[in-house]
């Protein structure tokens, strides 16, 4: 029974931040214990189960994924810093992925190997290879995690090597879909990160999905002697002549403690400072992107519908990409479609279901707004519509016999997001606006997660590690 | 506590830090950096664990002693041996 009533650290939040800040945290000998609000950890990157089932939410594959032995790069000082076996991640990479506008406009393929795109972009685009070869030397030349970089458009950046805009564009479209939470250009560090974790590291997956790496995270963390209280919210941060003092929890029940350690959100946090009495002087807006995502179980693996070559596919309709809050309650031109089957699993750790899944732009008002029968009713109609359109980058299967094969639906929305994450507006990727050094407006309470900057699970990892490092443990 | 002891403490611990660096044929009197992959986060990791698991404390300005396997002997195997004993 965890009842103490003070802690060296009190982490707000379960996510894959909030976790690894307590990892290093406990292991170092601190008091600490990580309240979360939702019934279950993973925030962003959690999972629900129906009739069932097991669906993950947020998590189509893990970034960042590099092969045993490649050494320095995010994965490895994650395993490093939280002393797990990369093994126990049981990660499995990806068969290979694409980029698709048109349909029929054109395709760059992409895996785990590198030159597989430089040979897709020297095909697609011979007159822009030079250009992007310089764009990938000035990607790796960036110190992307530096916590005081100089903020620079990406697509100014991006311009100067590359003169076609539908190659721009392509390239854009899922560096913004897997992190940006800025509309049609983001911050340059941002789309570096974002570049390494997808195309110049890669793609992988544990068999049983992000409840893997979950379960690893929570086994680490009570090891150490971490503590954790779930359905437990904090509802303000108690402040004493400016500091924090504790948080009250949403039963009324103060806990003090030393140091504050949210991974709420910018904005969330402020609110709950504010609601303890210390306002921040230019609050943190929120962000404006949210996603919905279709998710169809089929009795069979996708290969035996001729879904075989693709994990992920990041499609867009046409020539431009508009990464931007849609003017409607979704929007089906672009997305991102995921087939969890299509990962490199050992024979036994094949998936027993089929997996189908697609990620669209959602605009949040809506999902929020709608009473409960409504909801339901729009998201039957916006689920046909987000299917439909994704299956034009695939290779075609009849509407019957899709249905024949499929054995479950669900969907989850912006609504979902926010139920999960307390995410305002449902902003996966959270604030436009980063908090690099991951200060507040008191002393002793910090941000880690989506917030402070760092992107995707390995990143959100990193950035509980870092804040916890270096606001807590480097002094001692 | 020997020298040698010593270097044998602080193998350990980047042996747990760094379960993927092959530390069987690590030089003593080459910089550690210079054979193994070791970034600033794993240094300071070094420093954490000593005082975690030894009380050993080692201030920022004295990291830099920290370069070998020889340089942490001569640093660290006084402050071993000026640890009150266990009892």
């Amino acid at each position: 029974m965890n009842t103490r009533s003070h802690y060296d650290v009190v982490i707000i939040g379960a996510g894959m931040a909030g976790l690894a800040a307590g990892i290093r945290l406990a292991h170092f000998g601190r008091q600490v214990c990580i309240f979360e609000r939702h019934n279950a950890v993973g925030g962003l990157n959690g999972f629900y189960s129906r009739d069932g089932r097991r669906y993950d939410v947020g998590l189509h594959a893990l970034t960042n994924y590099v092969p045993p032995g490649v050494k320095g790069t995010p994965l490895t000082k994650l395993l490093r810093q939280l002393r797990i076996d990369r093994d126990d991640f049981a990660l499995r990479g990806q068969l290979g992925s694409r980029i698709a506008f048109g349909p029929g406009i054109a395709d760059l393929r992409f895996t785990n190997d590198f030159p597989v795109l430089e040979a897709e972009v020297a095909r697609a685009f011979p007159a822009q290879i030079d250009g992007f070869r310089t764009l990938v030397a000035a990607v790796r030349a960036h110190d992307e995690v530096s916590l005081d970089a100089a903020p620079a458009s990406a697509r100014e950046v991006v311009r100067r090597h590359l003169s076609d805009p539908l190659l721009e564009d392509m390239l854009f479209c899922p560096v913004m879909f897997y992190g940006s939470a800025t509309e049609r250009d983001m911050d340059f560090s941002q789309f570096v990160i974002l570049f390494k974790a997808l195309f110049l590291e890669g793609f992988a997956r544990p068999a049983e999905g992000v409840r893997r790496i979950l379960r690893v995270l929570l086994a680490k963390y009570r090891e150490a002697g971490g503590e954790r209280r779930m359905k437990c919210g904090v509802r303000r941060i108690v402040l004493r002549n400016g500091r924090a003092a504790g948080v009250e929890l949403d039963d009324g029940a103060v806990i003090t403690a030393d140091h504050v350690l949210s991974s709420a959100g910018a904005p969330e946090t402020e609110s709950l400072l504010s609601a303890g009495g210390l306002p921040t002087p230019r609050p943190t807006a929120p962000g404006r992107l949210s996603f919905l995502e279709t998710i169809t179980v089929l009795d069979r693996p996708p290969a035996a519908l001729g879904w075989s070559g693709d994990t992920i596919v990041f499609f867009n309709e046409g020539r431009r990409f508009d990464y931007a809050c849609p003017e409607a309650p979704a929007d089906v031109r672009s997305g991102v479609i995921c087939l969890p089957n299509n990962f490199a699993y050992e024979p036994e750790e094949a998936l027993r279901e089929g997996w189908f899944r697609v990620t669209a732009l959602a605009r949040p008002e809506d999902w929020a707004a709608w009473p409960e029968p409504e909801y339901r009713a729009r998201k039957q109609e916006w689920f046909a519509a987000v299917q439909a359109s994704a299956r034009r980058f695939l290779p075609p299967v009849a509407d019957a016999d899709l249905a024949a094969a499929t054995v479950a639906t669900d969907m989850f929305t912006p609504r979902t997001i926010t139920r999960f994450t307390g995410h305002q507006r449902g902003a996966v990727y959270g604030s436009g606006v980063k908090h690099r050094r991951g200060l507040t407006a008191a002393p002793n309470v910090y941000l880690c997660g989506t917030d402070q900057g760092f992107l995707g699970i390995v990143g959100a990892m990193l950035s509980g590690i870092s804040m916890a490092n270096h606001h807590i443990l480097q002094r001692g | 506590m020997t020298k040698d002891e010593c270097k044998k403490v602080v193998l350990d611990i980047i042996a747990d830090i760094a379960p993927d660096e092959d530390l069987t044929n690590v030089r003593p009197e080459v910089r550690l950096r210079d054979q193994l992959q070791l970034d600033s986060m794993d240094f300071l990791d070094i420093v954490m664990e000593l005082r975690k698991r030894h009380g050993i404390e080692v201030p920022e300005a004295d990291y830099l002693q920290l370069a070998s396997l020889d340089s942490c002997a001569e640093y660290l195997t006084p402050k071993f041996n000026a640890l009150p004993a266990k009892g």
